[in-house]
């Protein structure tokens, strides 16, 4: 097998295939998509759980800090917040900071 | 390429090689390639609009035998007369806006050498990467006496829709004093928390409309989802509901239709109202792909979702061997997002991520009474495992205001679930 030529044509696949925004559903760090399951991702789901869209990542972060401590009371978040680094919780609210309605 | 097992790390530079040989023609022509998704509920219909989303040039069609989907998840409910089938029922036609190009006709072969689905309306549709989300059959061989006749004086209500309605007139008419028995299958089955919470939410409707009434569980374990929740609000709610373990002789072993009776080793149980729900496998055309393998589910890639069997052929949701991943419509979507997110990459010669999933399962064990399971999943040694320290069920001790926010959360994760899929 020709290596380059492998190497230019997977390159040439991504150019042309290369078109998703950099908050799109193909840059969402491993677990962020799972989120909307119960965080609506449209704003025309009415429900009492708490948007991520747009979101400060910040703030995000600080929330899953305060879960994973047990310094807020959760229902679920504060076994759910167990399951991730502190990196892979930074990831994920930043891809969830930069999207938009 | 050949369909023998295939190291992932095999079959990603094999596909590699592939995308620099093969499609330079489509290349030119602007086209993302073809998936074909059979079965439009929480796993497929996710995943049919994830891969659009992900990747707009992809041609995404979705195969799907009913016009309306009915979902299961709080189905229970309808049961037990707390809300109407209707508010289960869902349709396409947001997916037909994305656009998903649905075919309406059910899947009838798969040729996975060919790389062709075709539908009971005879279209053929060819794929490069083909998702099955099937859900699950009913093993009729699997129950001596349980027949798909059976399941009309004894419905098992495990596919939501007339059979949901039948087990919940057949409660309606009972007598106030009669005897309902159900019975619970052995792992791997659909929901495993399902049986109790419905157990839960029958002895609801009967401690409020019919109190003389009993409620037997009939059950083929030893232990089950949530169980010490389960039993502690038992204990507390309902005094009429006796649960029978395996070890105390639970397990059903046939059905007697005629005499209304459920047969264990142990003994006879005579039911006003049965319901059964048997044992079950991965729907009937996994099997015609080739991705069942002899345990009646599917085989996976903790990765990717590609079958373990067949090239180019993903499995998510209840059809799927997910390891410690419930059969759960969360856990469907959360398959089908990353599936989706891995076929796209697949299609276009790249190596998906390492994925993280995440499950949350909630149960109504009485209106205001709400408890769950999460867990957070990823691959590790070909499978996928929870994460350490991240699987748990509710706290035992909570106070009544905790159960009646999960039973809020609960009714929200049905709202947003269903807008995220169907929506």
């Amino acid at each position: 097998m020709n290596a380059t030529r492998v190497v230019t044509a997977v390159a040439l696949v991504f150019t042309l295939t290369g078109h998703a925004s950099a908050a799109g559903p193909a840059d969402a760090p491993p677990g962020a998509l799972s989120c909307s399951g119960c965080h609506p991702a449209a704003r025309t789901a009415q429900t009492t759980v708490s948007r991520l869209v747009g979101r400060n990542p910040a703030d995000i972060v600080a929330a899953m800090q305060a879960f994973k401590s047990g310094q807020t009371p959760a229902t679920v978040m504060d076994r759910i917040a167990k399951g991730f680094s502190d990196d892979e919780v930074k990831a994920i609210a930043a891809w969830y900071g930069a999207q938009k309605d | 390429m050949a369909a023998k097992r295939t190291s992932r790390r095999q079959f990603l530079k094999t596909a590699a090689a592939g995308a620099a040989l093969l499609p330079l023609p489509a290349i030119a022509q602007g086209a993302g390639g073809r998936v074909v998704v059979v079965g439009g509920g929480f796993g497929g219909a996710s995943c049919a609009r994830f891969i659009k989303r992900i990747d707009p040039r992809i041609t995404v069609t979705l195969v799907e035998a009913n016009p309306t989907f009915i979902a299961c998840p709080f189905s229970n409910g309808v049961i037990a007369g707390l809300r109407d089938l209707n508010a289960q029922e869902f349709g396409y036609d947001k997916l037909a806006a994305d656009p998903v190009v649905l075919q309406l006709s059910p899947g009838t072969a798969i040729d996975p050498q060919g790389r062709t689905v075709t539908l009971g309306n005879g279209t053929r549709l060819p794929y490069d990467r083909l998702v099955l989300s099937p859900g699950i059959d009913i093993r009729w061989d699997g129950l001596p006496g349980y027949t798909e006749a059976a399941a009309e004086r004894m419905p098992h209500a495990w596919k939501a829709g007339e059979q949901t309605l039948l087990l919940r007139r057949q409660l309606e008419a009972m007598d106030d004093g009669g005897t309902v028995v159900m019975s619970a299958p052995a792992n791997p089955f659909r929901c495993p928390p399902g049986p109790y919470e419905r157990a839960s939410l029958i002895a609801y409707y009967l401690k409020t409309k019919k109190p003389k009434s009993k409620l037997i569980i009939l059950d083929a374990k030893d232990a089950f989802s949530k169980q010490r929740l389960f039993q502690n609000a038992w204990k507390a709610l309902y005094p009429n509901l006796e649960w029978v373990s395996l070890s105390s002789g639970g397990k059903v072993t046939s059905v007697d239709v005629a005499a209304m009776t459920l047969v264990t080793d142990f003994g006879r149980h005579k039911a006003d109202v049965a319901n059964v729900i048997p044992p079950q496998k991965a729907a009937r055309i996994a099997e015609m792909a080739g991705v069942a393998d002899r345990t009646g589910w599917c085989p996976i890639d903790p990765a990717t979702f590609e079958s373990k069997l067949q090239p180019n052929v993903h499995v998510v949701g209840d059809a799927s061997i997910a390891g410690a991943m419930p059969k759960s419509a969360f856990s469907a979507n959360a398959q089908a997002k990353v599936c989706a997110a891995a076929v796209v990459k697949l299609l276009a010669g790249g190596s998906p991520d390492e994925p993280k999933l995440i499950n949350t399962c909630y149960s109504l064990v009485a209106p205001d009474y709400g408890i769950s399971i999460v867990g957070v999943y990823r691959p590790a040694d070909g499978q996928i495992k929870e994460v350490e320290g991240s699987t748990g069920v509710s706290a035992l001790d909570a106070p009544s205001s905790t159960r009646a926010l999960e039973a809020t959360f609960a009714n929200d994760w049905f709202k947003t679930i269903t807008n995220e899929v169907f929506g």
